[in-house]
Parts: C-alpha cells; structure tokens; sequence
C-alpha cells in the first residue's frame, strides 16, 4: 500500500521534473539545430524538428569569415581584466575593514556597501558623460571602470577576511613584514575558497555583459560576445544558421566550465542569500 | 598611559588603512555616488550634449507626467512587477523537486541551471526565433489542437509583455531554484523525522517546517527579483525593442532610449530619478516584509 502510493508519487515528480527540464533545454536544441542546417530558416513552417542533412560549415563561416574570433578574443580580454581588477580592488577595501582599527571606520564600512542596498538607476547616464569627458568612452577602461569596484565583493572578502585568527599576521608582523606584504602574501591567499566563488560570479557577469558595453564602445570591433551577436542578427538577419552558431559558441566555455566546477559556481551564486 | 599607547596603535593603523582604501574609494566616489548626486542634478536642466546645459526646473518631470508614453513605460514596468517576482516562487518547487537523493538528479539541476549562465542575448535570440508567427511554438501548440491559428506571441500588443516576461523568468529561475536548494539542505533532517514521527504530513511539514525556514531565502529573492524586474532592458531591447506600438516599453527601456537614441539626457535623468525612487520603495516593501538586505545591478 504504502509502497505502491510512494512509487506514484515519484512518477509525479518524475513527470514533473522532465516537464521543466524540456522547457529549460527546448531553446538550446532548437538554437543547435538551427546552427547546423545547410538551409536554417526559423520561419519555415511547418519546422523540421529534427535537422538533415546535418553541417557544421556554419560554425566555420561565423568563427573566421564573419569574425566571431575576434569578439571571442574581446571578451577573453574583458572578463580576464574585470575579474582581476574586481578581485584585488575588493580585497584591497575589504581588509582593513575586517583587520584593523581605525578612525573612520564606520563611515567607510557604510560608504563601501551602500551601494549595496541603493539601486539608483542615473549611472547609465551619468557615467556616459563622465566617460566622455575623461576620453575613456570607446576603450575597454571606460567599460570596466565604473564596474571595478564590487560592493557585493567587498562585502563577502570582509567576512572572509575576518575569519582569519590574528596569530597569523602577528608573526608575520614580528618577523618585520610590511603591511602591504602581509595582505598580499598571507592573508588574501588565505581566502582562496572565497575568491574563487566570487571571481566566477563576476566571470559570469562580464562574459554576459551587454547594456554597458552598448553604450560605451561605438566601434563594433571592440565588442563582447553578447552585443556582437545582437549586431551579427541585425546585420545578417535572414542567416540563422550563422548566428545559431555563433550563440552556441559563446554560450559553450560557461556551460563547460559549470559543468566541470559547479561546486565553485554554485558557492559564488548563493553565497549572497546564505550570508544575509 | 596604555590610552596613549593605544591612540598611537589607531593613528598609525588609520594611515595604512586609508592608503587599502583610497583607490577603491576614489572608484566609488566618482562612478557610483558622484552619478546619485550629477543624476538628480541634471534631472533640472536640457541637455542634449551639443548645446549647453540649460536650467529648466521641474520642467523635465511635468513633461513625464504629462506624458502617455511615461505613463505606459510606468504600467508596463509595474505589470513586470507584478506578474515576475510573485512567479519566482515557482522556483521552490523545483528545488523541492531535485532536493533528493536519486540517481541523475544532478542531470536536473544543471538543465535548470544552465540558462542563468548563458547570457540574455542569446536566451532572448532563441526565445525571439521560438515565438515568431511561423515559429516552432505556435507549429506545436497547432499541432497539439491547443490553439486554432498561429499567436503573435511578440506582435500582439497584448501579448507580447507577457512572453517576454515568461522569459525573463525563463532564465531567472534556475537562479532562484538554487538559492532555494541551498536553503533546503541548511533544513536539519532532524527535525524533519522528528515531525514524522509526530505524525505530520508532508505538506504539514512544508508549510510548518520547510517554508518558515526558508524565509531568509524567500526574502532575497524577493529583493533580487523585484529589482530585475523593473531594470528589465536587455532581453526587451532584443526581442521587441519595446514594439509592437509602445506595448512592452518598461522604463529601463524608455531611460535608454530617451538617452541614447534621442540624447535627451535631462529628461532621461528625470525618468531615472523617478524609476530610483519607485525602486528604492520597492526594496522597502520588501525589506519590511521580510527584514533584510539585497543586491542590485543595472548594468547586465
């Protein structure tokens, strides 16, 4: 009896669960049938639901001749450079945050995680013109900049930080270390766990970026992943197969890379909810 | 004597930290709090970037409220408000679903996961592709004898909110889910046998057990989709560009385009200004709701 009511119920779940997995992995199939088409055609109807004959020329075509390479190589450069700069400026304001006493203290702990909790939406704006007037609009500095400092980051490296047992920086500090050192050599390497977590979240965040960089880069050379595909759509708008394709190789390093670590991923998207 | 000492200690530590801080706090200073101030401020004055800047008073704001197209973005925007961060519940019933021990349930969770690390342009290339007039969905839900003829389902103006909201949670939830899930595993088993020995139910369990714990989480992500909802631009700007006749221009989109399409900044800043402050009541709602914290981003 019991038995019987118990195998039912999974059979629900199960039903369930695959009902949400075909929803969830629908447009990623459809994407990849497109992608391999010799004639893709999103508007033909009724659709093929299953590709043939089955190519992978488009992939070749949007990697070298419609320069997908290049907006690759972009984004490499983009996400490799944010998560860098977002790492070490974090750690930089979080540690004497959690190590040392000072004057001044609260202030700064408030003006560093304010941002936090104040959505404010004139950035758009304000920082375009501010760009413009540094000549920074069209580089990739003036793309990472007004992202450089992560107060999710700091936040997260403050409580790590202050995880650390004093003993540590105290015999560093009697062998003469500078300050600086300390930081840099023993304390942050001792965060690694954190750091990890938070530089794929920001990974994340920079291979996907597309408002920002819309507006800051005119010259489509320089663009990301994500609003490069946007152009390639409006530019070649009745090839499909192309853009498919090209969506499927962006997409392609995240879904890898979680697949592979996604223990680190899921540390780095949770650890918001966790520690509130 | 040992105050002094103590005093010196702070002087010094003062020093060494505020040379950690400078350059984070200089970042700050002039990209996120300077615009708080300079975004009010322009809100004030025309400026169109090759004539300058003129005074115009609360001219920027009366033109907004006087507006039609103001007042669709603002009832586009709070529909997204309504309808999306309510649906993220959702999300707890799939982290129920994949919360156990069952052989290819890890396959699961990375399905529902994925689409949170594939970026919007492409979720809402595909999602545009699916939902065209002669598209795959209207080919099966015909084929299925669920609808009579082909749905506009992004060039019905009374639609096309709706799908571009269905995917904006689309790629939200697996997000939600996980949070859900950490906050499942953090539920002692304990407490749970010991409620199943007392005789309780399931749904017992849930609603007096498993939901009450999980409240931190319902929290955040309340926090996190109320603020996505009302910032929505990228997968809109993708797949309808605010079309079919204004009907899925949310604010996010009408800021963008009033700025960088008719470079009309001073009003831009004013919609801006107006969207922070219904953002900022938003989070307090929510903060009041459920007491706590939350984390943003406008620039995805």
């Amino acid at each position: 009896m019991v038995n019987s009511k118990k195998r039912r119920n999974l059979i629900y779940v199960l039903i369930l669960m695959t009902f949400f997995a075909v929803i969830t992995t629908f447009p990623y199939y459809w994407t990849f049938k497109t992608s391999v088409e010799v004639s893709a055609n999103v508007y033909k109807f009724p659709p093929d639901l299953i590709p043939h004959p089955v190519t992978f020329r488009n992939y070749a075509v949007v990697w070298s001749q419609l320069g997908l390479v290049k907006f690759y190589l972009n984004s490499i450069l983009l996400t490799v450079v944010g998560v860098l700069v977002n790492v070490f400026l974090a750690a930089l304001a979080a540690y004497p945050l959690a190590r040392f006493d000072f004057y001044g203290k609260k202030i700064v702990f408030y003006v560093m995680l304010l941002p936090l909790m104040l959505p404010f939406q004139g950035g758009l704006i304000v920082n375009y013109l501010t760009l413009k007037n540094m000549h920074l609009l069209n580089t990739y500095t003036g793309v990472i900049l007004p992202l450089a400092v992560s107060a999710f980051g700091v936040f997260l490296f403050r409580q790590a930080y202050l995880g650390i047992p004093k003993d540590f920086e105290d015999a560093a500090r009697i062998d003469g270390a500078g300050e600086f050192y300390i930081w840099f050599r023993i304390m942050t390497p001792l965060i690694t766990p954190t750091i990890s977590a938070f530089a794929i979240l920001q990974a994340i965040t920079w291979w996907d970026i597309f408002l920002w960089p819309l507006i800051v880069l005119s010259d489509s050379n320089k663009y990301p992943l994500a609003v490069a595909l946007m152009y390639l759509n409006s530019t070649f708008q009745t090839n499909f197969k192309y853009t498919a394709a090209g969506m499927i190789l962006a997409s392609l390093p995240l879904i890898i890379a979680f697949i592979f670590m996604q223990r680190f991923f899921v540390r780095g998207l949770t650890a918001g909810g966790v520690k509130y | 004597m040992a105050n002094n000492f103590h005093h010196r200690i702070k002087v010094k530590q003062t020093w060494i930290a505020y040379l950690f801080i400078v350059v984070p706090a200089i970042i700050l200073g002039i990209f996120t709090y300077y615009p708080m101030i300079y975004g009010v401020v322009l809100s004030f004055f025309k400026y169109d970037f090759i004539s300058p800047m003129k005074w115009v008073g609360v001219a920027n704001y009366a033109k907004a409220f006087h507006s039609w197209q103001f007042w669709n973005a603002m009832k586009n925007s709070f529909l997204y408000l309504l309808v999306v961060p309510p649906l993220q519940l959702l999300a707890i019933v799939m982290a129920l679903l994949v919360n156990r021990q069952m052989k290819g349930v890890n396959v699961f969770r990375t399905f529902y996961f994925i689409p949170v690390i594939t970026s919007m342009t492409v979720v809402a290339l595909s999602w545009d592709w699916i939902f065209t007039r002669r598209g795959v969905l209207n080919y099966v839900l015909m084929a299925l004898h669920l609808i009579p003829q082909p749905i506009g389902w992004l060039t019905n103006p009374h639609i096309a909110l709706f799908s571009i909201m269905f995917v904006t949670m689309w790629k939200g939830m697996g997000y939600y889910m996980m949070l859900y899930l950490a906050g499942l595993q953090g539920v002692p088993s304990t407490l749970i046998e010991a409620a199943k020995i007392d005789g309780a139910s399931n749904s017992t369990i849930f609603w007096k057990i498993t939901l009450p714990l999980l409240k931190p989480y319902v929290m955040f992500c309340s926090i996190i989709s109320t603020i996505a909802a009302l910032n929505v631009f990228t997968e809109i700007y993708v797949m309808t560009g605010g079309g079919p006749y204004h009907a899925t221009e949310t604010m996010g989109v009408l800021i963008y385009k009033k700025a960088f399409e008719n470079l009309n900044f001073g009003y831009s800043s004013a919609l801006a200004v107006i969207l922070s402050v219904v953002l900022i009541i938003a989070t307090m709602v929510n903060l009041k709701f459920f007491k706590e914290g939350g984390v943003q981003s406008y620039y995805g």
